[in-house]
């Protein structure tokens, strides 16, 4: 099976109105962008979005806010997208807030085929709420179910025609559990190389969960706090 | 004269010991990193996937792909390590991290912790602040004593939605260093020049004062 496809475009066939998407990504950094740009180009209309934030208003998932794309985020945090608090506060966009360790370990187990866990995380808050608590060595948790979705969509430094992926630095942030729990995982990689051209010790994703790969034409990789010393 | 946000952070930087692995928010919680006491060795890790943070990178030299949890642009000390998210979050619930330092909103005589969220005008989310809150066992809140508006930030109960329960040690403010325990704050030390009855003014919530008040060094 051929897993290389040959542009965004043909990587995000099949994805649809209504859908649930995953987005890698740790605010700018290690965002899929190319198939962002994609999808505002495609104009798919009400997805569920889960990311942990929300872009900022002219990049990344700020695109999808812009376009009034996404009828719903699920996000641990949004301080950075003005157009965002404002559909969340006016009720046009449906938004869950989720602890980020929460996040994390919800797109992990979806992947790993484990339904639900119970975290210290979020109890006694409104997070809590309506949720199952139980308490395990005298400390009170809350049940936390599981996340998968219908395409995740995540970018790699490096991957193979395998699907194998090599991840740079903190761009690694969520990519590699969506990349678990998407029912098809289509990979944005700076570099596409020919399976064996990795070292196979230092894979961080195995190609098992990879069903797309494909190499983005233009990384802006955009920053979002420049910050430096002087020399 | 009351401490500013460098005064802060280096009473906070007092607090940090050898061989520990320290968790920094946003803010003057940042600054904390500059202050360690020499001879000492800690280690910072960063909830968005890096253990091991330099100092912030030279102009010209900075990396997209490398940032801290407040999303700016960083480097990296030898021997420092990537990893994902999950496993950045074991690192936090399974009490990995030593010490949490992390700003807030209000926080409450027993120890509870608001900082996410002003139903109706602000929603920024809560980020990794409410797994840190959750299992962090030595937690200290950097901020200041008053809002905005004058009104003091040390209350008996917070009146914003909560981030954590019963979870904050200590407080350090630009007045004074606070210990939390047995339901009320603990004055224990005093900013150079700030009065104990200024503290107990500007203290909202239940107040207990030693005979003896040292001062902030």
């Amino acid at each position: 099976m051929n897993k290389v496809v040959k542009n965004v475009s043909d990587a995000l066939v099949g994805i649809q109105d209504g859908m649930t998407i995953m987005l890698g990504g740790f605010g700018l950094c290690g965002i899929p962008e190319n198939a962002i740009k994609e999808l505002v180009k495609k104009g798919t209309k009400n997805l569920t979005c889960i990311s942990n934030n929300a872009g900022v208003d002219d990049y990344g998932l700020g695109l999808l806010l812009q376009s009034r794309q996404i009828k719903k985020m699920i996000s641990s945090y949004v301080g950075e997208n003005d157009e965002f608090e404002r559909q969340m506060l006016s009720g046009e966009l449906e938004v869950d807030l989720i602890p980020q360790g929460s996040l994390a370990e919800r797109c992990r187990a979806g992947g790993a085929g484990i339904p639900a866990f119970f975290t210290p995380a979020g109890f006694g808050t409104e997070v809590a709420e309506g949720k199952e608590m139980r308490v395990f060595n005298g400390k009170p948790h809350i049940l936390e179910r599981a996340l998968t979705a219908d395409f995740a969509i995540v970018k790699a430094w490096k991957g193979d025609t395998e699907g194998n992926l090599v991840y740079k630095a903190t761009a690694m942030n969520f990519n590699p559990m969506m990349a678990m729990a998407g029912k098809i995982t289509i990979a944005e990689v700076e570099e596409l190389v020919p399976a064996g051209s990795l070292d196979p010790n230092f894979i961080h994703t195995p190609g098992i969960f990879v069903q797309r790969i494909f190499q983005g034409d233009v990384f802006e990789k955009r920053i979002e706090q420049r910050t430096v010393r002087p020399r | 004269m009351a401490l500013d946000k460098i005064g802060i952070a280096k009473r906070i930087a007092q607090e940090l010991k050898d061989g520990w692995y320290v968790n920094l928010g946003i803010g003057i919680p940042t600054l904390v990193a500059n202050y360690v006491p020499s001879g000492m060795t800690v280690e910072f890790q960063s909830e968005n996937g890096v253990l091991g943070m330099g100092p912030f990178p030279f102009d010209g030299e900075e990396d997209a792909d490398l940032i801290n949890a407040g999303k700016q642009t960083i480097t990296v000390k030898p021997g420092a390590a990537f990893f994902d998210s999950a496993t950045s979050f074991a690192m936090i619930r399974g009490q990995h991290v030593q010490l949490t330092v992390l700003g807030a909103m209000e926080v409450s005589q027993n120890g509870d912790i608001a900082n996410w969220k002003i139903p109706g005008k602000m929603v920024k989310g809560m980020g990794g602040a409410m797994d840190l809150v959750a299992s962090a066992e030595n937690i200290i809140v950097a901020m200041m004593h008053s809002n905005k508006a004058g009104e003091s930030k040390l209350l008996p109960a917070c009146s914003l939605p909560l981030t954590g329960v019963r979870c904050v040690k200590k407080v350090v403010t630009e007045l004074a260093v606070l210990a939390i325990k047995n339901g009320a704050f603990h004055l224990i030390e005093r900013a150079p020049g700030v009065s104990v009855e200024e503290i107990k003014a500007k203290t909202a919530g239940a107040l207990i004062i030693p005979d003896v008040v040292q001062m902030i060094i």
